[in-house]
This record gives C-alpha cells, sequence and structure tokens, in this order.
C-alpha cells in the first residue's frame, strides 16, 4: 500500500462531502354512450366504482420549488373539498403527485412509474417546459390523457401530433402581446431592454413581445439561464442600453434578483413582469431572504412597489369577487401551511378546471371520453377569459387584464383584453365579462 | 477457456432475465431497464478505480458525451439502434482517451478534482450551444418496438430485452478484460506505479486504456439511459449523477462486476422504494419529498458499516470461500499500513 491507495481514499472522503453537500440543498422546501347508465363501473385505466386516480410530476424539492411546491397540494386541497361533497358522479379523486426535482430524467422515471405501476387515469397539470417536453411523446403515444399542464409553452398546443395533450395557463405568446401592447401604448418612443428565461418560456414571451413592441424602441435583449444565478452582466448591459422600461419573463427567483441587482446599480427602470415570475408574496419573500444572504435587509413590498404585471385568475386582493371568496374557503379549511398566494390560487384554479372537464366527460368516461370533452370546448369558470380549447387548438386561457403590484397585492388597472398567437392578430378588449363561482363551489355537470 | 464459461454464464442469466421480464409488469421491466443501463456505466467505472486504481468523479460527463452522440446520430442521420450504440462507444471512448492523456499525469485527489471539473462543467455546453443540444429541454430519443414482435409486445418489455442484452455483452467483455493481461497489469500498476514500470509495464499507458475503457462504457450507458427515458437533457447529467456511480461502484464492492450490479439495482430501486413507502404514510409536502434522500442515505451509511468491501465483498464473506483472491480490490480505500502488516497483506 503507497501513498496513491491513501489519495483515492482521501478523494473518496472528499466525494462523500460533496455529495452529502449536494443532498442538503435544493430542499426547500363524450360519455354520451356509457353517460345514461347509472351504475358505476371501472370505464377506464385509473378508475373503479368509488375512484379515480391521477398523477401528476411536480418539483416538491430543488431550484423551481420554492412557490412551485404549493401548486399540487392547493389543487389537492380542492379535490379533498370535491370528495367531501359528493366527489364527481360519487367516485373520489386520488392525486398522486411524484417529485421529478424539476429533472427531465426522473420526469420520465415518475411518469413511467405513475402510468404502468399506479395505473392513472390520466396526467394532471404536469409542471415545467423542460421537464415535461420529456413525457409528452410517451403519453401521446400511450394514449393516456395529458390534461392542463403546468407550463405555459405553445408547443402543448399541437393537437394533430400530441392530441391528448392541452395547455390550461396563458400561453407565453398571448401573454407577451398583451404585455406588449401596453407597453407600445403607455411607454411610446421610451427605450425598453428585455430580460428573459434563455428556454422556450423565454423565448415565447419575446416572440409576442416582438409582435408589438416597435424593433426600432428594442435596445437590449439580455437572456438568462436558470441555473445561473449571476445575473450582473446582463443588468449592466440593460443599464448602460439606457433601458427605460424592462420587460421580464423571468421565474420568480430571477425577478427577485433582477430588482435586487438594479438596485445595486441604482438603476431604475419601470419593471413589466410576466404573471409567471410576478407573485408579490412569493417575490416578497424571496427578496428578503436573498438580501439578508447578501447581508443586508429590505422591505420585500417597498421592492415590488409599482411592478406592471398581468393576471389571468381574480385578483387576490378582490376579496368580494365570489371566486376568490371560494379560493380563501377551500385555503383556510384545507390548506393552511401555505399563504393564500398566486401559487394556491393557479393550484386551486386548475383543479377546478379539471373537475369541470370531468363532469363534461360524463358517469362512466374512457380516456377518450375526457379528450373529447375538453376539444368540444369547455365553459368559462375561474379564469378571466374564455379558453380557447377545441379540437383544432389545445391552448388554454386566452386573455389578461393588466396589473399593478401595490402594498404587497395585485391591483388591476385595465380591462380583460384577449388575442391570438398569430403576429398579426390585434389585442382586443373582452367584453364578456366572468361568470360568478358557483354557490356549491363545485362545477355543474 | 474463462472467454466460454464467460460466455455461459451469460447466455444462462440472458435466459432467465428475459422469462423475468415476461412475468413482471410493465413498469418493473422499465425498471430493469433503467438498472441494466447503469449496470454498464458503473461496471466501467468500478474497473476504473477498482483494478486501476484511478478515481474518476466525472463518469456522468461521459454518459452525457454518450447520450447526446447517440442522440444527433438517431435524430439527424437516423442511425439503426445497434449501429448508435457502438457509435456511442467510440464517440465516448475518444472523448475519455482525450482526458486519460491529461488525467495520467494526476494522482488521487487531483485526478478526482480534474474529473469532477468534467462533470460540472460538460452539462453547461449543452445550455452555450442550445441550437444543437436543445438547451435545458434537451432532445427527446424514441425508439419503436421491432415489427416482428407483433403490435401488442410492451415498449418498455424491449428496453429491458435491449439494454439486459448490452449489459451482458459488456459484462462479459470486461470479465475477460479484467483477467487477460491487461487486467493483470493494472492490478500491478494500482498496488505498486514503482515496481509496475521497473517491470516493464507502460503506467501512462495503462491508464489512459482504463479511462477509455471506462468512458466507453459510461458512453454506452448514457446512450441507453436515454433510449430507456426517451430524453437527453443536461439536468440528467449532473454532477448528482457522476457521485450516484460512484456510491454504486463502492456500494457493490469496488472492482467487482457482479458489485456494480448490486450497486445499480440500489441506485435505481431503493430511492423509489423510498418515495412509496412515504408516500403511502400520508408524509406531507416537504418531509415526503426529502425522506428518500435522506433514507437513501442513511441506507448508504448502513451498508457501508456492515459490508466494508461492498455488498459483493459481503455476500462472498458470508457464503463464498473463506479468502477470494479476488477480494484484494477494497485495499484500494484503506489505510496505509505499518510495514510489517503491510508485508503480511501482500501476500494474500
Amino acid at each position: 500500500m503507497r501513498t496513491p491507495h491513501r489519495s483515492v481514499l482521501a478523494a473518496v472522503a472528499g466525494v462523500a462531502v460533496v455529495a452529502l453537500m449536494a443532498a442538503g440543498c435544493g430542499s426547500s422546501g363524450s360519455g354520451s354512450s356509457s353517460g345514461s347508465s347509472k351504475t358505476l363501473t371501472a370505464s377506464a385505466p385509473g378508475i373503479t366504482a368509488s375512484t379515480i386516480t391521477i398523477g401528476s410530476h411536480q418539483p416538491l424539492t430543488g431550484v423551481a420549488a420554492p412557490g412551485y411546491d404549493e401548486i399540487a397540494p392547493a389543487a389537492n386541497a380542492y379535490f379533498q373539498y370535491v370528495n367531501a361533497h359528493g366527489g364527481i358522479y360519487g367516485r373520489k379523486i386520488v392525486y398522486k403527485y411524484l417529485n421529478d426535482q424539476y429533472d427531465p430524467t426522473i420526469t420520465s422515471t415518475v411518469v413511467h412509474q405513475l402510468v404502468l405501476q399506479d395505473n392513472v387515469y390520466a396526467i394532471f397539470n404536469g409542471l415545467g417546459t423542460p421537464t415535461h417536453l420529456a413525457v409528452v411523446k410517451y403519453l401521446n403515444s400511450s394514449k393516456v390523457p395529458d390534461v392542463f399542464v403546468a407550463s405555459g409553452c405553445e408547443c402543448w398546443n399541437a393537437p394533430s401530433t400530441y392530441p391528448e395533450t392541452f395547455g390550461w395557463q396563458l400561453d407565453y405568446v398571448r401573454e407577451g402581446k398583451i404585455l406588449g401592447n401596453y407597453i407600445k401604448q403607455h411607454f411610446p418612443g421610451k427605450k425598453v431592454g428585455y430580460f428573459y428565461q434563455d428556454d422556450e418560456f423565454g423565448m415565447d414571451g419575446v416572440k409576442g413581445l416582438d409582435y408589438e413592441i416597435p424593433k426600432s424602441q428594442v435596445v437590449a435583449r439580455e437572456s438568462y439561464n436558470p441555473t445561473v444565478t449571476n445575473i450582473a452582466p446582463q443588468v449592466t448591459a440593460l443599464k448602460a442600453a439606457g433601458a427605460q422600461v424592462v420587460v421580464s419573463f423571468s421565474v420568480p427567483a430571477f425577478t427577485a434578483l433582477l430588482r435586487l441587482n438594479s438596485l445595486k446599480l441604482n438603476f431604475n427602470p419601470q419593471l413589466v413582469v410576466s404573471d409567471v415570475g410576478s407573485d408579490p408574496i412569493t417575490l416578497a419573500g424571496l427578496l428578503e431572504s436573498f438580501a439578508k444572504q447578501g447581508g443586508t435587509t429590505v422591505q420585500g413590498n417597498e421592492l415590488t412597489e409599482g411592478i406592471i404585471t398581468d393576471g389571468y385568475l381574480p385578483s387576490l386582493g378582490d376579496t368580494s369577487n365570489s371566486w376568490i371568496k371560494l379560493m380563501t374557503m377551500i385555503h383556510s379549511k384545507y390548506l393552511t401551511k401555505y399563504p393564500l398566494d398566486g401559487n394556491v390560487a393557479y393550484g386551486i384554479a386548475v383543479g377546478y378546471t379539471f373537475v369541470q372537464a370531468m363532469l363534461k366527460a360524463g358517469r362512466n368516461p374512457t380516456r377518450q371520453d375526457l379528450i373529447d370533452a375538453i376539444n368540444k370546448g369547455m365553459p368559462q369558470g375561474v379564469s378571466v377569459a374564455p379558453y380557447a380549447y377545441s379540437s383544432s387548438n389545445h391552448n388554454g386561457i386566452t386573455g389578461a387584464y393588466m396589473a399593478v403590484i401595490k402594498n404587497g397585492a395585485l391591483v388591476p388597472t385595465g380591462p380583460v383584453q384577449v388575442t391570438d398567437t398569430s403576429p398579426t392578430g390585434a389585442v382586443t378588449t373582452y367584453t364578456g365579462g366572468q361568470p360568478a363561482a358557483p354557490a356549491s363551489g363545485i362545477p355543474s355537470p | 477457456m474463462t472467454l466460454l464459461r464467460h460466455l455461459a454464464v451469460a447466455i444462462v442469466v440472458a435466459v432467465i432475465l428475459a422469462l423475468i421480464s415476461v412475468q413482471i409488469g410493465s413498469y418493473r421491466d422499465y425498471q430493469m431497464a433503467e438498472v441494466a443501463a447503469y449496470v454498464v456505466a458503473v461496471a466501467g467505472l468500478t474497473l476504473l478505480i477498482g483494478l486501476s486504481g484511478q478515481i474518476s468523479v466525472g463518469n456522468g460527463a461521459f454518459m452525457a458525451v454518450g447520450g447526446y452522440g447517440g442522440a444527433l446520430l438517431m435524430i439527424h442521420l437516423n442511425w439503426p439502434l445497434e449501429l448508435v450504440l457502438l457509435a456511442s462507444v467510440v464517440i465516448a471512448a475518444v472523448s475519455g482517451a482525450i482526458f486519460g492523456v491529461a488525467a495520467a499525469r494526476l494522482r488521487g485527489p487531483y485526478l478526482a478534482g480534474a474529473t469532477l471539473m468534467l462533470a460540472v462543467a460538460l452539462p453547461t455546453l449543452a445550455d452555450q450551444y442550445a441550437g444543437v443540444f436543445g438547451g435545458d429541454q434537451g432532445l427527446s430519443v424514441t425508439i419503436n418496438t421491432p415489427a416482428f414482435l407483433g403490435a401488442t409486445f410492451p415498449p418498455t418489455r424491449w428496453l429491458a430485452w435491449v439494454t439486459c442484452a448490452a449489459a451482458l455483452i459488456v459484462l462479459v467483455l470486461l470479465a475477460n478484460l479484467g483477467r487477460s493481461r491487461i487486467g493483470r497489469s493494472w492490478r500491478a500498476v494500482r498496488d505498486d506505479e514503482v515496481a509496475a514500470s521497473l517491470a516493464g509495464l507502460n503506467v501512462a499507458r495503462l491508464q489512459i486504456l482504463a479511462f477509455v475503457v471506462s468512458a466507453a462504457c459510461a458512453g454506452l450507458g448514457g446512450t441507453l439511459l436515454a433510449v430507456v427515458t426517451g430524453i437527453v437533457a443536461p439536468g440528467a447529467y449532473t454532477l448528482t449523477l457522476s457521485i450516484g456511480l460512484l456510491t454504486a461502484a463502492v456500494l457493490g464492492g469496488l472492482g467487482s462486476l457482479l458489485g456494480a450490479v448490486w450497486g445499480s439495482l440500489v441506485l435505481v430501486l431503493v430511492p423509489s422504494y423510498l418515495t412509496n413507502v412515504a408516500a403511502s404514510h400520508g408524509l406531507s409536502g416537504a418531509a415526503s419529498s426529502s425522506i428518500p434522500i435522506a433514507a437513501y442515505g442513511v441506507v448508504l451509511i448502513i451498508v457501508m458499516l456492515v459490508f466494508p468491501a461492498g455488498i459483493q465483498g459481503g455476500l462472498r464473506r458470508l457464503f463464498g470461500p473463506a479468502a477470494p483472491a479476488a477480494a484484494v480490490p477494497i485495499n484500494v480505500l484503506r489505510r496505509r499500513r505499518p510495514a510489517s502488516e503491510h508485508q503480511k497483506e501482500g501476500t494474500t
């Protein structure tokens, strides 16, 4: 035994320490044919006489977990409410969501487990663009309904190649157009800088922005990689270009980093942030914890004040809204461990939409019945704008209102606007309004 | 004839695996395919550490090289699977050779550090050249089940067959390599570099060769894993994967190919089993998602305490002959002993 062996031992010990560190961080925190029959049958995989089992992949630990880890528990809270009030035609929803750590390979494994071993009826609200892209082909070739993906990527709208897949939230192209249209009207001639995530999320958003904002007005286009937290070079470039308005297609952590880096450089442009990265409660918490790590204290709500954004669900500050009342009730009864923030509202809303679709699919639905039900169009419910669903369009919510963050809450500043995903389709005001929430809290079939 | 004996064992195992794959469910087939893909990568690593005495924390990066190489060949050139698998071996072997030339000058922790750098740096290339590698969301890989098996043949069983066949071929080749002149030379280099070179062995060339073999195995494992999961993405080839491979090699028993199989089984099955246990006990949110990670750590600690020579070493001690010569590789991890004791150990 000579020295090399001892050094190998040292190396293994060193690696073990790294492994422990790596494990330690990142923890956060048409049923018409069967519809007439009265008895409940096991009409499809995942459906028994008493239960409907659905599955999902969610980032419960890892970089994407803060905030997003509330979504599946929130949807499940709504399902518990529905189960306690008669279920779906008497069946209870069993929601099994597995942690994929926002890693596409783990997504593939857990989705295979859900489909092959747990025999789920559908994959519901799988979270993330890169993660869900890993399984979308598999789900479609296995004919498993893949409903209401938790990502606004335009890629879910491909009915001919992905007939089983449906988006839900406002897609990023539409959102980019609505934000771009607002900037064009309210900041004419001002210098605009883009800050966006370097993937389909950011690029779809920029596509929408470019459809509306004149090219000559855009002075800087800076992207970031979600695994690199040093964004000082990008913020310096935005400042150097003299951007007076900065539009940000970012996840909450990077919106907070953008704000803090700007503050450090004494750079104070008007911030316009995508809905995905602008939840005031999540943002304020992140701002305070990042500043604390950097050795200073900030008031989160002071730093979010005046950020312009958009919303496609009713504003949480609007406590007289029937939907917000419903969400508050579900939250206080089933989900007190999280604050009632945008992520919880999102989870409850998408859960509601699933129940709507299942009720439409009939008493004893096959998997195809759920697809057919959504393809026939879904009535507007919890969102402020109607759904785009049809047999030729699998996008979800089609519009949003503009809003500004005041005292840590979203305050709508304009009417609901709707648009399409084409370069020329106009952004128009939606006059249809929003139906009130059902008194029972459960959609009618 | 060692080769014939290994081949006969491999054929018997292949028949048994085929029978098992028909009996178990689709998801178990999928897990079997995952295990087989890891076996290929871990076997290469266990040979590198156990036989040649070099350590690599970067074999996840070679898996990425193989995975991306294979995916690009399938997507752009539509190569058939068997050619893609062969090509991924070649691609990863070449990159292993390039890195091995540099690594041959490094020892112990310095070599570990260099390979660590590879594991951390390489996956970010996918983001830098998103046009080629698809950025964060990676490239998707799909293989079709051959038509002669019929339309109702479960795709996951086909995956299990392909990966298990590849794993068995690799294990047979490595077992022969380990018992060949090259394998003996590696052991000589591992135990004493100076003595080995005095005996006329080209130490640097042997070390580079070991690196090439382990990189080639990692590359093939990476392509197989990509085929099984249907995707290559930078998120799959992080440092965690490299450390997972190392864990599997140490856990199974360094230098033992059967140990690579045990290690891979633990790597794939334990986290998935623990997640299910945590979920079925109704643990909520952060708790249920963190418990598998913590429990996995506990399992590792217990196995290493009970079987310091890895699972295979432990099994040998329990059931095998009293002092098998093949148990030597764990010496790599043993502390240096006083000269007198050292002398005795050398004679076992």
